[in-house]
């Protein structure tokens, strides 16, 4: 038996994204942010997006081009600090942005990947970021109803792929990688390396190929992926 | 990795930042787990002896971290939450975000030591927005803070105005409700009790009265005497 190719030229798997779409987009800070793909859909122009990020990433990198291009409606973020634009996009009122908890954003593309409808928590149920959710009281405490996230499209960055989109992540490029990979109906994956099925040890595959629709191979890498100088 | 190539750095020197980040290493014990939050609290790292038997966490997805990189030897991998290039030590383990937080909110953080904009006496803590001005948004805060099992926060005494961040209530969105245990400035080291504020620990050469005109709120001052660091 021989495991089906999927392997996509960047322009081709990026075009399959619609105006309007809710996009997850992987990696914290640089490491395993898909650079590539993102500036392709800065390229193709895409409007009116949802991006579910943990990040903002920093001023002239990754979906900072997408948020000062004008092309993303709303930001599901946990953590924007470190890019002054996001911050001041949010303050201008041009970008809605909704802040999550982290492990929770976490736990809630995890639930939309695992076929879960959403996930019970204590987690800020006493603070303002309880507000408009529902609750649920269980044993005496009250409790947040945290809605499940799936998406149109994940963004995926690989250290190492096989063309069946068997994916393996380096050191902590791992992030929301593994979780978004499973959470989207259509999962494009960049890799730093392509190799034919056989490539990687099954031990070694961190997201199995199941759940990736396209695997793009980076010919190169650009400054964004390297060590930033701050 | 190995590691003899970095060193951590000594305690003390002048500048009053260092000592209070070199005082707040030393409430790391043998044998604890701690997350140390964005910004100050990260570069505590450095200042941890090398045989030190602990480990340190950062949410992004590691356990085991070393001393901070310089640009030169940095991987571009390998960085802590708040972006700091790291390192790893014999041991060290790398694990996607969901992991991450699994550990954080079953209880397995022994210690967290976070930022903040304002710490009230009650133990509450305002890190996360200063709405309409700078909402960066807490991150991992919320959870390290309702779930570590001790909670202290590294911040300066006073914001860059000179208005006291430790207060009778705090005014800004909360992060978490009642949680701080202790306080580390660069001018005293404060606990937060069911009595409010007490004064544990002074810098050199700051008076118990400069923390008190400092602090936004009653600080108890025991009668005994005051340990400097």
């Amino acid at each position: 038996m021989k495991l089906p190719d999927k392997s996509t030229a960047l322009e081709e798997a990026v075009a399959r994204i619609p105006d309007g779409a809710t996009v997850m987009v992987g990696g914290f800070g640089v490491p395993g942010t898909p650079f590539a793909l993102l500036h392709e859909l800065r390229r193709q122009g895409r409007k009116d997006l949802t991006l579910i990020k943990n990040d903002a990433n920093e001023a002239g990198m990754g979906i900072d081009h997408l948020l000062t291009g004008g092309q993303v409606r709303r930001l599901i973020s946990t953590h924007i600090g470190l890019n002054p634009n996001a911050v001041a996009l949010m303050n201008a009122g041009t970008l809605e942005v909704e802040f999550c908890a982290q492990g929770i954003l976490a736990e809630r593309i995890r639930a939309g990947g695992a076929g879960l409808r959403a996930i019970v928590t204590d987690i800020g149920a006493d603070t303002d970021l309880a507000e408009g959710k529902a609750r649920l009281e269980m044993e005496g405490q009250r409790l947040l109803v945290e809605t499940a996230l799936r998406a149109d499209v994940a963004l995926i960055h690989a250290a190492a792929a096989d063309s069946f989109g068997n994916l393996a992540y380096l050191a902590t490029a791992r992030n929301f990688n593994v979780a978004m990979a499973m959470a989207a109906d259509t999962v494009i994956a960049e890799a730093e390396t392509l190799g034919p099925p056989g490539c990687l040890a099954p031990d070694a595959v961190h997201t199995p190929g199941v759940f990736v629709d396209h695997v793009v191979e980076l010919s190169e890498l650009s400054r964004e992926y390297g060590v930033v100088r701050r | 990795m190995a590691l003899s190539d970095v060193e951590p750095k000594k305690p003390g020197g002048a500048d009053p930042r260092a000592r209070m980040i070199a005082r707040a290493a030393r409430e790391i014990a043998p044998g604890m787990v701690v997350n140390l939050g964005i910004g100050l609290p990260t570069r505590v790292v450095d200042y941890l002896p090398a045989d030190m038997p602990a480990c340190l966490h950062t949410e992004n997805g590691m356990t085991g971290i070393g001393p901070t990189r310089p640009y030169e030897t940095a991987d571009r991998n390998l960085i802590d939450a708040g972006g700091a290039y790291i390192s790893t030590v014999p041991g060290s383990a790398y694990f996607d975000s969901v992991v991450s937080f699994a550990l954080v909110r079953s209880g397995r953080l022994d210690l967290t030591m976070l930022g903040a904009f304002e710490v009230a006496r009650n133990g509450d803590l305002a890190n996360w927005k200063i709405p309409g001005r700078f909402s960066p948004g807490a991150g991992g805060a919320i959870e390290l803070a309702q779930k570590a099992r001790r909670v202290v926060v590294m911040t300066t005494h006073t914001d860059r105005k000179g208005n006291p961040k430790l207060l009778e209530r705090c005014t800004l969105p909360l992060t978490a409700r009642g949680h701080v245990a202790r306080i580390f400035t660069d001018l005293a080291v404060v606990d937060v009790t069911p009595q409010g504020f007490v004064l544990r620990e002074l810098a050199q050469g700051i008076s118990a009265a400069q923390v008190a005109g400092a602090t936004g709120a009653p600080l108890h001052i025991p009668d005994t005497d005051i340990p400097i660091f």
